[in-house]
């Protein structure tokens, strides 16, 4: 009876605002913050659930273990340097490592559009499946439904992985400590950019590839070398500028980066100048902002540039204005960095 | 980046702020009346580069900020018809009407498309001939070339399934009404780069004789809008009012003459009423006869209704230089990007967007 009663919640969603569920209500954004916040916090709320973090991690007696799941919707299903399945692979992966445990195994659960071309399922597949070896996962059980033509965009993925905390580093948002020096792991927005090429149709005179990657080895290589990891996040939707204002909101201190600092591309600056967009608010899927204590910060920066020579150094923790993320402009000014709103809009001119 | 770069460079910036420093012996108040400017002003932090006494306001050259919600409910009313494709710029599908946005209307079902140029919007009309295609055809003097040419193809393709919803604005008639009110505290202008691109600067000659303004046509990377500064101060130092171009790299004093011919012989000059500030005569574009059947609004058969803004919104006074962004009560309070009550918060170049983005806290 009590458990019943205690559901009973009314929708916490202003639904004068947002009276149905738009498109960027999963733009990464300050909506989709929102409604994780509002309704889905609200109605399953635990301890667990509360860490905030890109997976849940599990005490268990023999020690530490990490859950994850995400879903992949991607439109095209290929687009430059990778597809649906690599991505559903590297996104979950990464998901598991950025809590820091060493991903071990995944499922993976299929929903097909009637009509696909069997070819596209298999390339998809065996995409996977090389995604999963140079990871270093098995994917060892699945589900695959069939819904009716017009339901779905071809495929739908979601995969769900586990793995295993093998250290006593602990990383989370709550370790970030003012002072801790912000790095990335390497240039930023490569796969929004390469996907919205590809789906739009832009011809970009140098062909930007999407960043797709496992990081498991890199975040490997950091924790071997000694360095006391006090928080990561790997840059999916929503950019670099949601990770740093999340993490900043987290751990109630202001970040502070510099512009100049932050490793862009020349394609993709291009691309996002032409369209009007913010390279910092374009999806990675092989990047991560990793937030290290004074001191360690050169070591991590030497073990990130052996895996990427584009990694960079580009801000520092503040004991400011809880929440906030300011950035140092080019010429030598300073702004907020503010969450994007959601979907990615190209301005008229 | 090449061609972008020299326009951030730092030490530059410096010095071009520092002979701002150097001329300037009283306050003035500079309107540049590009949305584009306002947000590389605020993007790259160009307020703090500049002296107290040098101050920006922001004017009235957001288009989708001064469409005014009329339009944009119409645009809803066309899109949330079963046989229209309604086709927009992104920035545009964001914006609220009286009831509701363009993407709200796209997650109730409408097939709302964001294109990246007008002529998308004829190539999506060619491949769907049983749909009616409608374009949202907004912006200044700017986006009107491509925009006629978008009307332009689709009646030499004989596409009768395509119209354009047309919202266009002028800058110089803006300009004439901000400096004709009784209270105006702009003393001198950054006009619109782009927009000269196309129209060249003769019109703004009258303006800055007629009102004693000086007019610089100014670009949109940081040190361009120093350097605009640098010259309207300078002028304002020496009591001069001219028109001076800056953005010589792209705008010569006849303009472009091809598209001018096409604006001409697609577009009429009309008054127009704009969002927060209302009805300024001959500030607008409609199409001439030859392409009226290519007219949404007649094609639909939409009615002009009266909608009411909320009263608290200060946009209007915000658009006319005459107040700032924080000296509204509503203010990231009941306003922000997510849910504005008015036409500045509603792009992220309107002034007030700008300003939530960019500095709501005193980034220090």
């Amino acid at each position: 009876m009590n458990e019943t009663k205690a559901l009973e919640i009314a929708c916490p969603l202003p639904l004068n605002d947002h009276r149905h569920i738009k498109l960027a209500h999963g733009g990464g954004g300050r909506m989709m913050q929102q409604l994780i916040e509002d309704v889905f916090v609200a109605a399953f709320d635990n301890p667990v659930l509360r860490g905030g973090h890109d997976g849940a991690v599990l005490e268990f007696p023999h020690g530490r273990s990490v859950l994850t799941t995400d879903s992949y919707v991607v439109r095209p299903l290929f687009f430059p340097g990778g597809d649906i399945g690599a991505l559903a692979v590297n996104g979950t992966v990464n998901d598991l490592t950025m809590c820091g445990a060493e991903p071990l195994f995944l499922t993976a659960s299929f929903i097909l559009e009637e009509g696909l071309e069997t070819e596209k399922l298999w390339r998809v597949v065996k995409s996977m499946r090389s995604a999963a070896d140079a990871a270093g996962v098995s994917i060892v059980t699945g589900d695959t439904k069939v819904v009716e033509r017009g339901h779905g965009d071809g495929m739908y993925i979601n995969t769900s992985g586990v793995g295993r905390i093998n250290h006593d580093t602990r990383v989370g948002p709550k370790r970030i400590a003012a002072g801790d020096v912000i790095l990335v792991s390497g240039d930023i927005g490569r796969h929004g950019m390469a996907v919205m090429g590809e789906r739009e149709g832009l011809a970009f005179t140098t062909p930007i590839e999407s960043d797709c990657m496992p990081l498991w080895s890199t975040v490997h290589a950091m924790l071997s070398a000694g360095i006391d990891i006090h928080c990561m996040r790997d840059a999916t939707r929503g950019g670099l500028c949601a990770v740093l204002n999340e993490l900043a909101r987290g751990s109630s201190l202001q970040f502070d980066v510099d512009e100049r600092d932050i490793p862009i591309s020349e394609s993709v600056r291009g691309a996002c100048e032409v369209l009007g967009l913010d390279a910092t608010h374009v999806a990675c899927e092989g990047r991560f902002v990793a937030i290290v204590p004074r001191g360690d910060e050169e070591r991590a920066l030497y073990v990130l540039k052996s895996q990427n020579e584009s990694a960079s150094m580009i801000g520092r923790v503040l004991d400011g204005e809880p929440g906030l993320v300011t950035i140092r402009t080019p010429i030598g000014g300073r702004r907020i960095l503010d969450m994007p709103a959601g979907e990615l809009l190209p301005r008229i001119c | 980046m090449k061609h972008v770069d020299e326009y951030r460079d730092p030490h530059a910036a410096q010095k071009l702020a520092q002979a701002i420093r150097k001329v300037v012996t009283q306050r003035w108040t500079i309107m540049e009346v590009c949305g584009g400017q306002t947000h590389a002003i605020v993007r790259f932090g160009i307020q703090d580069l500049l002296p107290d006494s040098v101050e920006l306001v922001h004017g009235p050259g957001c288009p989708v900020c001064v469409t005014p919600l009329e339009m944009i409910d119409k645009a809803l009313e066309i899109a949330t018809r079963d046989d229209v494709i309604f086709c927009s710029f992104g920035d545009m599908v964001r914006v609220p009407g009286s009831r509701a946005d363009l993407l709200g209307a796209r997650a109730r079902g409408a097939d709302v498309r964001i294109v990246y140029t007008p002529l998308d919007a004829v190539r999506i009309a060619a491949d769907n001939r049983d749909k009616q295609v409608v374009f949202f055809a907004v912006g200044f003097e700017t986006t009107g070339p491509a925009n006629a040419m978008a009307v332009h193809m689709a009646k030499t393709q004989g596409l009768r399934n395509f119209s354009a919803l047309v919202s266009q604005a002028l800058v110089p008639p803006a300009i004439e009404a901000i400096m004709s009110a009784p209270d105006t505290r702009v003393q001198g202008f950054l006009a619109a780069g782009h927009v000269c691109t196309v129209m060249g600067t003769h019109a703004y000659a009258p303006l800055a004789a007629k009102y004693g303004v000086p007019i610089v046509v100014t670009g949109f990377e940081p040190l361009d809008i120093l350097q605009g500064l640098y010259r309207c101060v300078l002028q304002l130092e020496q009591r001069r009012a001219q028109v001076e171009n800056q953005y010589e790299r792209a705008v010569c004093e006849a303009g472009n003459t091809a598209a001018q011919a096409l604006l001409e012989r697609v577009f009429r000059v009309v008054t127009r009423k704009w969002r927060g500030i209302g009805e300024i005569g001959e500030s607008g574009w409609a199409l001439t006869p030859e392409y009226e059947a290519f007219d949404a609004e007649k094609r639909f058969g939409l009615a002009d209704a009266e909608v009411s803004e909320p009263e608290i919104c200060i946009s209007g006074l915000v658009l006319q230089g005459l107040k700032k962004p924080a000296d509204c009560p509503a203010f990231g309070k009941q306003c922000a990007p997510d849910h504005p009550l008015g036409a500045t918060m509603v792009s992220g170049e309107g002034a007030c967007a700008a300003y939530y983005r960019y500095r709501r806290k005193r980034a220090a």
